[in-house]
């Protein structure tokens, strides 16, 4: 990827693709699974590539790869369902934990063996490492973290978005004449495909030709995250978050209090995890979490660009802050002009009464 | 044990600012800071030198003013320094940019072998975490990314042992080394620089190499010409067509603001009803 730099240069877009690599054809998306999971951020790309393939007329694929048995098959099958036309499936036993190394060559060969214009994956530990090396591998260009993907009209490549200069600004970036165009993706960044029970396709495999002894790294362990420690923003459909303006640790007890009723997770702004009145896992926005909630409720939170690319996603905002003209307010739904302090606690009692009256009639 | 350590110079990005109206960045006056990612690498190294025994090489790419990212180093502890600086590398990408710090790697390795290369986790301003993994393919190292803690380095066997945060859980992950490892944030704190640091900081002459000292032969490979990337256009986010509904009621207490928001919010959202009611316990 690029670092900001002035777009002068190279002004003129429009490029002949070299005739090799107009031979390069179809959108990928890499189906990332950990543990028999698939993480989402496979589906929300699988929606976002449909798009995309759909708009060049290319089919779209879902590649998958891992150790032999019944989870890659399941994540193939899903894949259809998500919106694939076709799977590439690469099952050996090396692959059965992450490695780079075996990852990379087997993702290099198949993109070798089937050339696709266009490959996405998401922007994990696990995305982020591979699509690196990939990359540099086939030396091709790769844009880390978009927020935005399109088909630029005029030469059919492809339009990646990504927040630049700390997130104030935007940029897109075109790999003109590079084939596989590459990009990734955060978690809940983009929706979730539609799913479609009907939908399936063939699988087409591929063998890695790779033994374990040729592997240099191993894995020791594996220590799991016990997720019931964590929390886990990303995928909460409701959160209530404060921001700097609710002053104190103390007062932040309020955020905690209209969580409790909502059932929601708690979360913060920068400033906030900053000062340590939250745990850093709580941070919304561009330097930590992006979330995509049923409700977002963001209290004494000024909206600044960094914190909105982070919760723009969620279907409903409501926004309390005592300045009727912090930007919060210019993309939130609802919005209280008040002091957060009386307002939350006004707010706790009022969804209490109102669920209470609402369990009884139920 | 040779360890080089590559670290850029940033804009302190939390003191760029956007002009309100106008969009454009306001850089005038915006101090330049050591990548603060780097600094974990860079503390990560200076104590398996303090364990093991080694010599640590800091290595920058950047304009000249960079050189006062290495200085910084060595007043942390770090034993050489060196600034790739050459006006054919303005415009590169990651992958210009990892070809770069490869060669000039490659040709600190030619004095003294490199055991192991260490990065940020990435960048605040390029902010692809790309470039560790685009050294490592290029040198042909293993590459350990997201590294939380380094359990031990066997010089004899030629082995290292590390903590890799994965998305589910911790891997324990053993290889040989040369390798890179790109080093997870908040896992170490920077020691202080001591007197003695500064006092040979200052003095301490830092290498300065241009593309051809650095082993760059290729300028294809470099700069403008060797990005696969290019930026097409700079925008700023659209303001969303509509502003927010502000919620009022006539006497406009907090009880009765909350109650004609939640109100609104249940009749015109009803499935957030439902939502709501399965994700609250018995327990309230
Ligand atoms: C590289 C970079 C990355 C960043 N990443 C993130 C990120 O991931 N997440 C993030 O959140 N920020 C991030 N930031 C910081 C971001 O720019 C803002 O500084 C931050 O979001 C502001 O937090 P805030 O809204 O809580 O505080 P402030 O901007 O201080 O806003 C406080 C708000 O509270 C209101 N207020 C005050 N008193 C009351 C009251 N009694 N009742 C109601 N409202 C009140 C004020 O009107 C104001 O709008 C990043 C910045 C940079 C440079
Ligand atoms: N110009 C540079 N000079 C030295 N090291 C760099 C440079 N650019 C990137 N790096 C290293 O690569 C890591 C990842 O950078 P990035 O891919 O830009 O996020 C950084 O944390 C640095 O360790």
């Amino acid at each position: 990827m690029t670092e900001a730099k002035a777009p002068a240069k190279r002004a003129g877009r429009k490029v002949e693709l070299d005739p090799r690599l107009a031979a390069y054809q179809g959108v990928w998306v890499f189906v990332e699974h950990e543990r028999g999971q698939a993480h989402s951020v496979s589906w929300e790309l699988m929606g976002e590539g449909r798009k995309l393939a759909d708009q060049l007329g290319v089919p779209l694929s879902g590649v998958v790869m891992g150790a032999p048995g019944e989870d890659t098959r399941r994540f193939c099958h899903e894949a259809f369902r998500y919106g694939a036309d076709r799977c590439y499936l690469m099952e050996d036993p090396v692959l059965a934990d992450y490695r780079n190394q075996p990852f990379t060559q087997g993702l290099t060969e198949l993109v070798n063996a089937h050339q696709p214009e266009i490959l996405l994956l998401g922007a994990t530990t696990l995305g982020r490492d591979l699509a690196g090396s990939v990359a540099t591998t086939l030396q091709t260009g790769l844009t880390a973290d978009c927020t935005e993907l399109n088909i630029d009209p005029e030469n059919r490549s492809l339009a990646a978005s990504r927040p630049t200069f700390g997130g104030s600004l935007l940029c897109t970036i075109l790999t003109l004449n590079y084939r596989p165009q590459m990009a990734t993706v955060r978690p809940r960044v983009m929706p979730m495909a539609s799913y479609d029970e009907s939908r399936s396709g063939p699988i087409i495999e591929q063998p890695l030709h790779l033994i374990e002894t040729d592997i240099v790294t191993k894995v020791l362990d594996y220590i799991p995250d016990n997720r019931q420690d964590r929390p886990q923003l990303p995928f909460a459909d409701i959160i209530v978050s404060g921001g700097r303006g609710l002053k104190s640790p103390e007062n932040f007890q309020l955020v905690w209090d209209l969580a409790r009723v909502l059932g929601a997770e708690v979360g913060a702004s920068r400033p906030v995890v900053q000062a340590g009145w939250v745990e850093l896992d709580r941070q919304v926005g561009q330097s930590g979490k992006t979330v995509r909630p049923k409700l977002y409720i963001a209290a004494g939170i000024s909206g600044a660009v960094q914190h909105r690319v982070g919760m723009e996603g969620a279907d409903v905002i409501i926004a309390i802050n005592n300045d009727p003209n912090a930007p919060i307010f210019d993309f939130a739904t609802y919005g209280i002009v008040g002091n957060a302090l009386q307002v939350l606690p006004a707010l706790t009692e009022a969804f209490r009464q109102h669920l209470a009256v609402a369990r009884k009639a139920g | 044990m040779h360890i080089v350590v590559c670290i850029k110079q940033v804009p302190d990005s939390s003191q760029i600012r956007v002009h309100p109206v106008t969009n454009t960045i306001m850089r005038q006056g915006v101090p330049a800071v050591v990548n603060p990612y780097d600094l974990f690498a860079l503390e990560e190294a200076l104590r398996l030198k303090d364990t093991y025994g080694a010599q640590v090489t800091v290595l920058c790419m950047g304009p000249p003013p960079a050189e006062a990212a290495l200085r910084k180093a060595i007043s942390f502890g770090a034993d050489d320094a060196i600034l790739v600086t050459d006006r054919a590398f303005a415009g590169s990408d990651t992958l210009a940019t990892s070809f770069a710090l490869a060669s000039a790697i490659g040709q600190i390795g030619r004095n003294m072998a490199v055991d192991l290369v260490f990065c940020g986790k990435q960048t605040i301003d390029g902010d692809t975490a790309q470039v560790g993994p685009g050294i490592a393919k290029r040198l042909d190292l293993q590459l350990l990314t997201y590294v939380s803690q380094v359990d031990r380095v066997d010089t004899e066997r030629r082995e290292i042992v590390v903590q890799r945060r994965a998305e589910g859980g911790v891997q324990v992950l053993q290889t040989r080394l040369p390798c890179l490892i790109t080093m997870l944030e908040g896992t170490n704190e920077m020691r202080f620089a001591s007197q003695a640091g500064m006092f040979r900081a200052a003095r301490h002459p830092v290498r300065v190499w241009d593309k051809a000292a650095a082993g760059i032969e290729d300028v294809a490979k470099i700069g403008l010409k060797g990005s696969p990337t290019v930026v097409s256009k700079v925008f700023a986010p659209q303001p969303k067509a509509s502003k927010a509904e502000q919620i009022k009621c006539e006497s406009n207490a907090p009880k009765d603001l909350a109650v004609t928001l939640i109100a609104k919010l249940f009749t015109q959202h009803p499935a957030l009803e439902s939502a709501i009611s399965a994700g609250t316990t018995g327990s309230i």
